[in-house]
């Protein structure tokens, strides 16, 4: 067993973990946040995407050993204050999801993205998403809700500037 | 034009309105199966073949139950005891849940881990030794019929070849004198490839039996609960788990599109232990798990010929397929069509002359074949005729759109008898296509065509006009495992005008929770958002077939609008005894009953029913409840018109969408916002086998690509910007005019985008290549035409 500390949605967790388990196993069975989801089991369909240091990541090819000492977010951590995020209100506005099952994923790989380009165009915001599979939307949705999210993201930030 | 009869604030059909489930999907708060966690839960894990056809000579579980946390594990052997090695399929075949002796495909089942946690679940899995004698499999399905091709269903008693059963419609002799005097007549061979769902859930359950009460309760991915009761109770009645005794919850599903309909052997050996230890039981498969044995879609191999005179009037259609099912026949279907709604496949024209014919066979694959996103092989049907339509206008020197334009059945001779013998509901095939040629501009694209030919750039359109078949179905002819095919709604109407409405469907992201409130809201002015929907359960909710095949909205649909015109006959007779009038002095507008002539005369829906609980006329039942159980009285028939435009690499042979255009006809519309999101997510779904997705085996029946490393599921990279539009034309029996449309894109798009590669390669020559369509297959077609050299 491996002693680890992880800080997850800004609360900090001790706990003994075998060292193989995965990040998104910690989070899912250890934590009980299963807004995380696993889709694959061989790193493609990126539901498991949570953030790492506020970089996305697969959780389901992190393990938890690897995230000691550092700060997780979660799906769960967007809308921790009680406001949904701007991606989320997108998501739903947009029409960006239907069975819901890779919506955690693809927002937090779009949090990723938006967080480093404020205003992207379609072609990088589609390739941003590559790792995240969608079976419902065929993606034209999601797009456009990302789309939504920047643009909401930059009208914020010219408030507050 | 979409024209809304009630107001925002009810929200009835025609509005935008914002989904109400997605406010927990998208806060991390569904409830997928694997969500669920019960105290004592055990996890099971499932060893599985490496071979497609062996013996099992020995399984040493030894190691493995050394492993602390191992609880036990779990074989055919153990199963026979209690007769539950086997089970039925849904097309009345048999099924081994585990084996006692053989295995019959890669990847099948052979014993079943048990332990504490995930993880020791899976390296119990690892540490069972399996002996195994491998045998010749039977891959290719044509072989499977030679004389001398080894009997592969030994189990069934008497069985002397690999042939399951024969199916044919249509006038043989008739369509044989057609194409005998027919002035052209076009052939082509085509292969639907083996694909698969991939519904990012994979499937999964946790098994919940209580020892105490002898009751189940029983989570997991299905979307069709109840039928899955009985068929819990069919298989397991004799050890006392007799049908009050089971409860099956579908929670959230994370995507179906029928991958989640039939019965995997994981679901029956986690109740059995569950029942043998009384202690819950979960099992999540695992992706490559399920990609490579859960039910596989299509594999169909069509022969497919029409006739036509020199002018371009179609004469006659004639498809013979072969039917690749794997080790059983585990198609989900309606069980007096063992092809499933194949016959649709005489398409959108008019002619009176056909004849189909299938044969289905076993080989050394995984069982299925599911109805994937598809009321039941239509997705083939369509395809066929689409691309044989196309054949037929190259030979004729036509334009394909101006030969689909003089073949379509007229909009004033709906209904329309197919010679398949189905009856068309309705439609405006004409309309439809017109609209599509409009807004992609079609006339301009071909003159870009022609220049670009000039220049040798590889350019194509393709065009697909599809009539789907949907909404199964009629009791005379639609039943599974005998239970008729409606489905259910049962609605009840709080003291305070809010509603609960329950349903035998089961939601896989299809947005039921928002559609049927709204349906509601238009029969009785409740406002959409005051009405909650709820399915999955078999304790609360009304018996039903489920949701696949487009069928929700015709069935359970309708069973929600008459349900709900119940309930407004009552508010009626309520108002009237309110308002001392007779009830044909009454007037009704969505939301209220109001006196004919005096409108300040009026009981809104919220006083009725309040009325209804405090206050309803002498001898009326008390309560604002009412329940439909809906017969369909046809199927019904949406379309569509898709056109794709496409531009080839002439180096590299890379296949770009430039546009893709796609006109629906799925009758009234309840939420154009749904109705375009299901439209787009069916079209990258018909993107995927016409360009990326096949299942791949090697003739040892070794699958190639497994996993989703090797199979090819397209992103938001590969899928393009979709244009999309309708026309409307109602569905004259369905009680609201709507038809579904859940299925059509991913019906209507392969056809398109073959058609248009084809014909951007039709200067070589080419008049077909079979889905998935590569550039490697376009340089291997190339080649094959001495257009290029090695």
């Amino acid at each position: 067993m491996a002693h680890i500390s992880i800080t997850v949605n800004g609360k900090r967790h001790e706990a003994d973990v075998e060292p193989r388990t995965l990040l998104v196993d910690f989070l899912r069975e250890h934590l009980g946040l299963t807004g995380t989801h696993v889709g694959c089991d061989t790193s493609q369909c990126g539901a498991c995407t949570v953030h790492l240091d506020g970089r996305s990541v697969k959780a389901c090819t992190v393990f938890a050993v690897q995230a000691d000492g550092r700060s997780v977010t979660t799906i769960e951590g967007m809308s921790a204050d009680g406001a949904l995020h701007p991606l989320q209100e997108g998501f739903r506005e947009e029409h960006g999801l239907q069975c819901g099952f890779c919506t955690p994923g693809m927002i937090m790989a779009a949090a990723d993205l938006l967080q480093h380009n404020p205003d992207p165009s379609e072609a990088e915001i589609r390739h941003a998403l590559e790792g995240n599979y969608c079976r419902c939307t065929g993606y034209h949705n999601i797009v456009r809700a990302v789309q939504y999210a920047a643009r909401k993201m930059r009208e914020q930030a010219t408030v507050e500037a | 034009m979409i024209t809304c009869k009630t107001s925002r604030e009810i929200g009835g059909m025609g509005h935008p309105i914002k989904r109400k489930e997605d406010i927990r999907f998208i806060q991390g708060k569904g409830r997928y199966v694997d969500d669920i966690k019960l105290p004592g839960m055990l996890h099971m894990d499932i060893v599985r073949s490496p071979y497609a056809y062996a013996r099992i000579k020995h399984i040493d579980a030894s190691e493995a139950l050394k492993i602390p946390g191992v609880v036990a594990v779990v074989t055919g052997k153990d199963l026979e005891k209690y007769n539950l090695h086997w089970m039925p399929t849904l097309m009345s075949d048999t099924q081994m849940v585990l084996p006692t002796d053989t295995v019959m495909y890669q990847a099948q089942e052979v014993a079943a881990v048990i332990a504490t946690d995930r993880y020791t679940a899976r390296d119990a899995k690892e540490a069972v030794r399996v002996e195994y004698e491998p045998m010749k499999p039977v891959v290719d399905p044509y072989k499977a019929l030679e004389p001398d091709a080894p009997v592969l269903r030994t189990d069934k008693e008497g069985k002397t070849d690999n042939h399951i059963w024969h199916w044919e419609v249509g006038d043989r002799e008739k369509t044989e004198a057609v194409f005998r005097s027919a002035d052209v007549v076009v052939k082509e061979h085509m292969h639907i490839p083996r694909i698969h769902v991939v519904s990012i859930e994979t499937c999964g359950c946790v098994a919940d039996y209580d020892k105490v009460n002898n009751h189940l309760t029983m989570y997991m991915t299905t979307q069709a609960p109840h039928a899955i009761r009985t068929v819990i109770a069919l298989v397991a009645g004799h050890l006392g788990l007799t049908e009050e005794k089971i409860r099956v919850i579908s929670p959230d599903i994370g995507g179906g599109f029928g991958g989640k309909v039939p019965v995997y052997p994981g679901y029956v050996i986690a109740i059995a232990v569950s029942f043998l230890t009384g202690k819950p039981v979960k099992w999540i498969e695992d992706r490559s798990e399920n990609l490579q044995a859960d039910s596989f879609a299509r594999d169909y191999h069509i022969t497919a010929e029409m006739a036509a005179t020199r002018e371009g009037k179609i004469l006659a259609t004639r498809f013979k397929v072969l039917a690749d099912h794997g080790y059983t026949d585990a198609a989900a279907n309606p069980s007096k069509f063992p092809t499933g709604l194949f016959s649709i496949g005489t398409g959108s024209y008019d002619y009176d002359t056909a004849f189909m014919e299938a044969d289905a066979v076993y080989t050394n694959k995984p069982p299925g074949g599911v109805a994937y996103r598809c009321s039941f092989r239509v997705t083939e049907a369509v395809h066929a005729i689409e691309r044989l339509t196309d054949s037929m206008a190259r030979a004729l020197g036509m334009d394909p759109a101006e030969f689909r334009m003089k073949n379509f059945i007229k909009k004033e001779d709906f209904p329309w008898k197919s010679p398949t013998g189905w009856t068309y509901d309705s439609g405006d095939y004409h309309a439809g296509l017109k609209k599509a040629m409009e807004v992609i501009g079609y006339d301009d694209l071909r003159r870009e065509q022609a220049e670009k030919r000039k220049k040798g750039e590889l350019m194509g359109i393709g065009i697909s006009t599809f009539t789907e078949i949907v909404g199964a179905g009629p009791s005379r002819d639609f039943d599974i495992l005998g239970i008729k095919m409606f489905d259910s709604c049962e609605i009840r109407v709080h003291p305070t005008g809010k509603a609960i409405a329950r349903f035998g469907t089961k939601s896989q992201g299809q947005g039921h929770e928002t559609t049927y409130a709204q349906i509601i809201a238009e029969e009785l002015g409740i406002p959409a958002e005051h009405i909650q929907v709820e399915e999955g359960d078999t304790d609360t909710a009304p018996y039903g077939l489920g949701t696949y095949a487009s069928r929700s909205t015709p069935t359970a649909g309708a069973a929600a609008a008459v349900a709900a015109r119940k309930l407004r006959d009552k508010a009626r007779k309520i108002a009237a005894y309110l308002l001392e009038v007779s009830e044909e002095d009454l007037e009704w507008e969505p939301g209220k009953f109001y006196v004919k002539g005096a409108p300040e005369k009026a009981k809104t829906i919220q006083d009725i029913v309040f009325a209804a609980y405090t206050n309803h006329p002498p001898g009326m039942e008390a309560g604002f409840e009412a329940t439909h159980y809906y017969d369909p009285p046809n199927l019904t028939f949406p379309s569509g018109a898709y056109i794709c435009v496409v531009d080839i690499d002439k180096e590299t042979f890379e296949i770009k969408i430039r546009r893709f255009v796609a006109i629906d006809d799925c009758g009234n519309i309840i939420n154009p916002m749904v109705v375009q999101g299901q439209v787009h997510g069916g079209l990258t779904q018909g993107l995927a086998p016409a360009m990326y997705e096949e299942l791949i085996y090697d003739e040892d029946g070794n699958i190639l690509n497994g996993t989703l490393m090797d199979y090819l599921v397209p992103t938001a990279v590969e899928s393009p910007r979709w244009e999309t539009g309708h026309t409307i034309t109602p569905s004259p029996h369905h009680p609201i005019g709507a038809k579904g449309v859940g299925e059509s894109p991913t019906v209507g798009a392969p056809p398109a985008i073959a058609n248009a590669i084809v014909d951007a390669l039709s200067v070589y020559g080419i008049t077909h290549l079979d889905i998935p369509i590569t550039p490697y297959k376009i340089y291997e077609a190339l080649k094959a035409k001495g257009v290029i050299e090695d």
